[in-house]
């Protein structure tokens, strides 16, 4: 009997009718939801989709990165400079925030790859804080102080009237609906991305990568090129991350889009807590982040020392994240990655 | 043909010189040994010729390539496979999922052109019950045929054993043996370190002897076996 591969199980196929269900009902939900909600998960939802990133690097990649802040702020600048100095519409700016970060990218990594594990690290937020310094220098952007989105061109956005019309809402409720849309459109894409590459032959390149470098080049994997691959497809995605979230906030200034807390520490919590090197941890992660930060916001510092106790506690309790926790004790995988071999010799074994 | 040529090839760590001076030819199609005692710089040899470390002197051709300045990646796509000496699996993936990894880069094919190939060689290792394994949870045995697996499966044209032998009872090692047998019939050039000397010379046509990092001898396996040299250096340790 021939052999076959399958990577799909039970619960997959029902994670992929209750995951179209849900998209359904997320699409739907400015038709039902308040203005309150849509914010909040606009919020749910761009984070989701920088930890998915920072996964993808740290996670899968190696790369343990602490400047993404670098990426954000750099596509949130470059959403301003489009729309500030050469009139653009604010929605296909976003696209610029993405190329702008790709940009800045090439030579982040072309520096800090000559660094590892610890130096890595700190590579990265060193060339973030030098990106950060030089755009505070920037007089037409508002220098330090920062600036925002002209009026006109947040009245005029794309689809905002259509919205309005549509859904009876005023508009800057529109405003936030398009741009809890976008997130939408940019986390789906973002985790069926990684997904997809997760399953293709550069994902088990990146697994091989990630467990031992060397015996990973002498099978002729190109260990170079997917650092290359993950580093920029991640900019790239946090650079459109950052140019959405500040298109909603419309308002920017160097210290905010550079910040370190709320772009890369809040991050690698959402991940960490979740479970790292795993489609399903950032999503958990980022619904118990969200639930802490609701529960504790009025109690200042608190907050982060809360935040980081429970990381401490967490990464001693489950290494894995409270989704490795579950799946451990379950054997549940909703993004199955693992490729199983079946027929053939194997058909009368337990296996 | 020339499968491989060595021609003065040096490298020294610091002030030790762990390959000193080294030239040898392995035809296409031979089975060589190597053997010499620990710390003779065997296993720097292997890396020398995969690539994962460079030379400081000398050249290295392949095929008659010369491949001294080419990448481990790149000299893996030529054809050079290996077994590390300590096991080095992917550990989170696979028995298959490993295979699947040198097989697909290895020779730059998709995952379902190689998908047979990769279960033929499990079955020919006897690992295919174990397809479905994360290689973190196997056995040493398992770990040494998974080794030789990977390294199959990338299709060399000649293939590198590090001390894959060792630390088996008598039994697996003849069924490695068997099984490094076949894969020499099928015309895969071999160069085997091993400490087991009655495995080596079962499959071994040809002996080099390295000791300090230079080539004391090297010739017909009984030839070598019975010279002074090497001798003395297994005194002990000839079982």
């Amino acid at each position: 009997m021939a052999y076959s591969v399958t990577t799909q199980t039970p619960a997959s196929r029902i994670t992929a009718i209750l995951g179209v269900i849900l998209i359904v009902v997320l699409l739907a939900l400015p038709f039902f939801a308040g203005r309150g909600t849509i914010q909040d998960m606009f919020f749910i939802l761009t984070m989701l989709v920088l930890a998915q990133l920072w996964n993808l690097l740290a996670g899968y990649g190696g790369l343990v990165s602490i400047g993404q802040q670098a990426f954000v702020g750099m596509g949130a600048y470059a959403l301003f400079g489009t729309v500030i100095l050469w009139g653009f519409d604010p929605v296909p700016s976003i696209l610029f925030a993405g190329v702008a970060a790709l940009v800045i990218a090439v030579p982040t990594a072309f520096f800090a790859f000559r660094l590892n594990g610890a130096y890595f690290a700190i590579g990265t937020w060193v060339i973030a804080e030098v990106v950060r310094l030089l755009v505070a220098q920037w007089k037409t952007l508002g220098g330090g102080t920062g600036t925002s989105l002209p009026r006109d061109a947040t009245r005029d956005m794309w689809f905002v009237e259509t919205i309005e019309n549509t859904l009876g809402v005023r508009s800057a409720a529109a405003r936030d609906i398009l741009a809890y849309w976008l997130a939408l459109i940019l986390a789906l894409a973002t985790i069926g991305g990684i997904y997809w590459l997760l399953r293709t032959r550069r994902g088990l390149a990146l697994a091989a990568v990630r467990d031992n470098t060397e015996a990973a080049k002498s099978v002729g994997v190109d260990a170079g090129r997917m650092k290359w691959i993950v580093f920029l497809s991640s900019a790239f995605g946090t650079g459109l991350a950052g140019g959405l979230i500040y298109m909603q906030k419309a308002r920017i200034s160097p210290d905010a889009a550079f910040s370190v807390t709320d772009w890369t520490a809040y991050v690698i919590f959402i991940v960490v807590i979740g479970g790292i090197g795993t489609v399903e941890g950032p999503i958990i992660g980022v619904l118990v982040f969200f639930a802490l930060q609701s529960l504790l916001a009025d109690f200042g510092s608190w907050y982060l020392m809360t935040l980081g106790v429970l990381a401490i506690v967490i990464m001693l309790v489950a290494p894995r994240g409270l989704w490795g926790l579950l799946s451990e004790r379950t054997g549940l995988h909703l993004f199955p990655i693992r490729r199983r071999l079946s027929g053939g010799k194997l058909t009368t074994s337990e296996e | 043909m020339t499968m491989l040529a060595l021609n003065n090839v040096s490298k020294s760590f610091g002030a030790l010189t762990v390959t000193d001076n080294v030239s040898f030819d392995v035809p296409k199609g031979q089975a060589l040994g190597i053997i010499g005692p620990n710390g003779a710089g065997k296993s720097t040899l292997f890396n020398l010729i995969t690539g994962n470390i460079r030379s400081d002197h000398g050249s290295i051709h392949f095929e008659d390539r010369n491949v001294t300045k080419v990448s481990a990646m790149e000299r893996c796509l030529t054809g050079i496979g290996r077994s590390f000496q300590i096991p080095q699996p992917f550990e989170k993936l696979t028995v298959y999922e490993n295979l699947l990894v040198a097989a697909t880069h290895g020779r730059n094919l998709s995952e379902s052109d190689v998908r047979d190939d990769c279960a033929d060689v499990l079955e020919r290792t006897e690992l295919i019950k174990r397809a479905n394994t994360p290689a973190g949870q196997l056995s040493l045995l398992e770990r040494k045929r998974l080794e030789l697996s990977r390294a199959m499966a990338t299709q060399p044209k000649l293939l590198l054993l590090d001390e894959i032998a060792g630390g088996l009872t008598e039994g697996e090692c003849q069924a490695l043996i068997r099984t490094i047998k076949e894969i020499h019939a099928q015309g895969v050039t071999i160069i085997w370190i091993e400490h087991v000397l009655h495995a080596l010379t079962s499959v071994a046509e040809r002996l080099l002897v390295l000791d300090f990092g230079k080539v004391i001898g090297i010739g017909e396996p009984d030839e070598i076996m019975a010279s002074k040299e090497v001798q003395e250096i297994y005194l002990g340790i000839e079982v």
